[in-house]
């Protein structure tokens, strides 16, 4: 029972980094039909200039601030230099340029860091506390906090601020939303700000637990991407759920199955999805007219 | 009026085949060629997928792997002739294409690059973590092929064998752009309603295509194996599948001689680029997106469009 407990703990505390980045899928997904593979660059650059900043003498908050920056002006970056001269292209060159972008954000952070993996103090020590019969890490409350904070954050920033209802209002329907006096490029640009600051910020609290290196990044994407086709790709809602579920069930797989195969999961259920329900647990039934 | 596209493609092929071991200094030259025919082959199947069908497959290293793979294990395992072992390769590969695509290709949208995506990791990961069976990530040995007792080697044999086959894959390829089943795969291409519609089976076209690619991969496959007579799981990984879907985008999508320029970029390119082995992903990740942008059409179609019209149209 305790066992199962801690994979619990264990599972959501990853799962939460997985609906964060499915949460950065869902954002630019919505304002522009672009499935962002780039997605898991900025959850690395989070991590890796946070401990790299930190290494050179920066204080932890400082650089992790510095880190968003960094991850927010390159998410910038890919929609201006990437995503907006190829407006119009169809949806899988659209796919090919962000994994394009990915690789050459991992090259050049190949350039700039190096291949170790690091890691930098938990935010509020490394003595697990015990609860049930299980222990959890104090750092795995931070990364579930800070992902509640941070959906929180969204879900006020959609609903209650006028930029918020923009972007929304260009999920729905971008003809009309331009039609209605919104700048959907200004929307698009936001959301890849946006998804850059949230991967930052799941990078940033997940490193001190999983460490990070400039590799993670493509598997994380494709992590978030399963969870996000989970939960229905496009609903915010189903990529939280999907993350968590996601995370669950790798711990529950790598706990009673195989630790080899953990990372197996992700993409048995992008698979079983397809098979039995191509909308996602929370996916509205598509109808495409002609 | 295609016909005479198609030929050109086979006599432009053709030449280069013949003319390159003349021009080629080194028997390194030789092998970087081969390797260009391999990646070849299997990025002519991948197009047929996407420059036909419109669909994507973002894991087609998988099968590619499992071809790898087959000659490799085949003999050590089962004691099976390396020639019959790719063949129970290739009758792999297009099954495990068959059992997935069946479902997916129902399906209208790009649920195939997502489903290819999770296969193509899922058999990364076998061929990377049965280190009992698959030798782990450090790769294994393949044996030598020998065919009625002849020892293939040399760089020289390993290039007309190769650029043989490909010959055979860029002529079946050309064939079936003009076959019914091309024909009808255009048309679901360009809409599956209307294609629906003139009777064409959409789906069940969409699989057969599929199954040819995911063939011609693991067959490329079989080929890198027995050439380099090593295989790592590199070969399966998603780099590789990226690499094979950009081979077709740059060199042109739904041109089967782009597909070979685009392999031949693809791969001479990371050796011409040697000396900047730490720049090698950052150059590739910026070629990428600025062939996306700038020549979306892609190197072969945007080259034939700057020839007098009468010449290509």
């Amino acid at each position: 029972m305790d066992q199962l407990l801690q994979f619990v703990f264990s599972g959501l505390t990853v799962g939460a980094v997985y609906a964060l980045v499915a949460l950065g899928f869902t954002l630019i997904y919505n304002a522009s039909d672009v499935i962002n593979f780039a997605q898991g660059e900025f959850v690395m650059l989070g991590g890796m200039v946070t401990v790299f900043a930190h290494a050179a003498g920066v204080p932890l908050p400082l650089a992790a601030l510095l880190a968003i920056v960094v991850a927010v002006a390159t998410g910038l970056a890919v929609h201006r230099f990437a995503i907006e001269p190829a407006r119009g292209a169809n949806a899988v060159t659209l796919i090919i340029i962000t994994i394009g972008a990915s690789i050459l954000i991992r090259g050049l952070a190949q350039i700039m860091f190096d291949k170790q993996f690091h890691r930098f103090p938990a935010f509020s020590g490394e003595d697990p506390i015990a609860v049930l019969g299980a222990s959890i890490l104090p750092q795995s409350l931070w990364v579930l906090g800070g992902a509640a904070v941070i959906v929180a954050a969204l879900w006020l920033f959609m609903e209650r601020t006028l930029l918020g209802k923009a972007v929304r209002a260009t999920a729905a329907n971008r003809l009309a939303a331009r039609l209605v006096g919104i700048d959907t490029t200004l929307v698009l640009a936001l959301a890849f700000g946006v998804s850059g600051a949230i991967g930052a910020l799941a990078g940033i609290l997940v490193t001190p637990i999983t460490l990070t290196s400039v590799t993670v990044g493509t598997l994380l994407a494709l992590k978030g991407f399963a969870a996000a086709m989970l939960g229905g790709i496009g609903n915010p809602v189903g990529a939280v759920a999907g993350g968590l579920v996601l995370g669950l069930l790798e711990a529950l797989a790598a706990g009673f199955l195989s630790s080899t195969y953990k990372d197996a999961v992700a993409f048995v259920v992008i698979i079983a999805v397809l098979f039995v329900l191509p909308q996602g647990l929370f996916g509205k039934r598509a109808v495409e007219r002609v | 009026m295609r016909v005479s596209a198609r030929h050109a493609t086979l006599l432009l092929f053709l030449a280069a085949f013949a003319a390159l071991p003349l021009l080629l200094p080194s028997s390194f030259h030789l092998r970087v060629a081969t390797l260009v025919w391999i990646q070849a082959l299997a990025a002519v199947g991948l197009n047929l997928l996407m420059g036909l069908a419109g669909q994507v497959s973002l894991g087609h290293a998988g099968f590619f792997g499992i071809g790898a793979y087959a000659v490799a294990l085949g003999p050590r395992h089962l004691g099976l002739d390396p020639l019959l072992s790719a063949l129970a390769g290739l009758v792999l590969s297009g099954l495990l294409a068959l059992l997935v695509g069946r479902p997916i290709l129902r399906l209208r949208g790009h649920y195939l690059a997502v489903a290819t995506l999770g296969l193509g990791i899922l058999v990364w990961l076998v061929l990377n973590s049965e280190v009992a069976l698959t030798g782990g990530p450090d790769g294994i040995q393949v044996p030598r092929l020998v065919l009625f007792g002849w020892r293939v080697a040399g760089a020289e044999t390993w290039y007309w064998i190769t650029g043989a086959v490909l010959l055979l894959g860029v002529w079946l390829a050309l064939n079936l752009e003009d076959s019914p089943l091309g024909r009808a795969l255009r048309a679901l291409h360009d809409s599956e309603v209307a294609a629906r519609v003139a009777g064409i089976d959409v789906a069940r076209s969409k699989l057969v295509v599929f199954v040819m690619a995911a063939i011609y991969a693991a067959l490329a496959g079989s080929l890198l194996g027995l050439f380099n007579r090593f295989v790592t799981p590199q070969v399966a990984d998603f780099l590789h599948s990226i690499e094979l879907v950009t081979m077709v985008v740059i060199g042109g999508m739904g041109s089967t001689l782009g597909a070979i320029v685009g392999a031949a970029i693809l791969t001479v390119l990371p050796q011409a680029l040697t000396v900047f082995h730490d720049y090698e992903h950052a150059v590739l990740g910026l070629m990428i997106i600025l062939f996306m942008i700038f020549l979306r059409q892609g190197i072969v179609p945007g080259l034939a469009a700057l020839l007098p019209r009468r010449a290509v149209a």
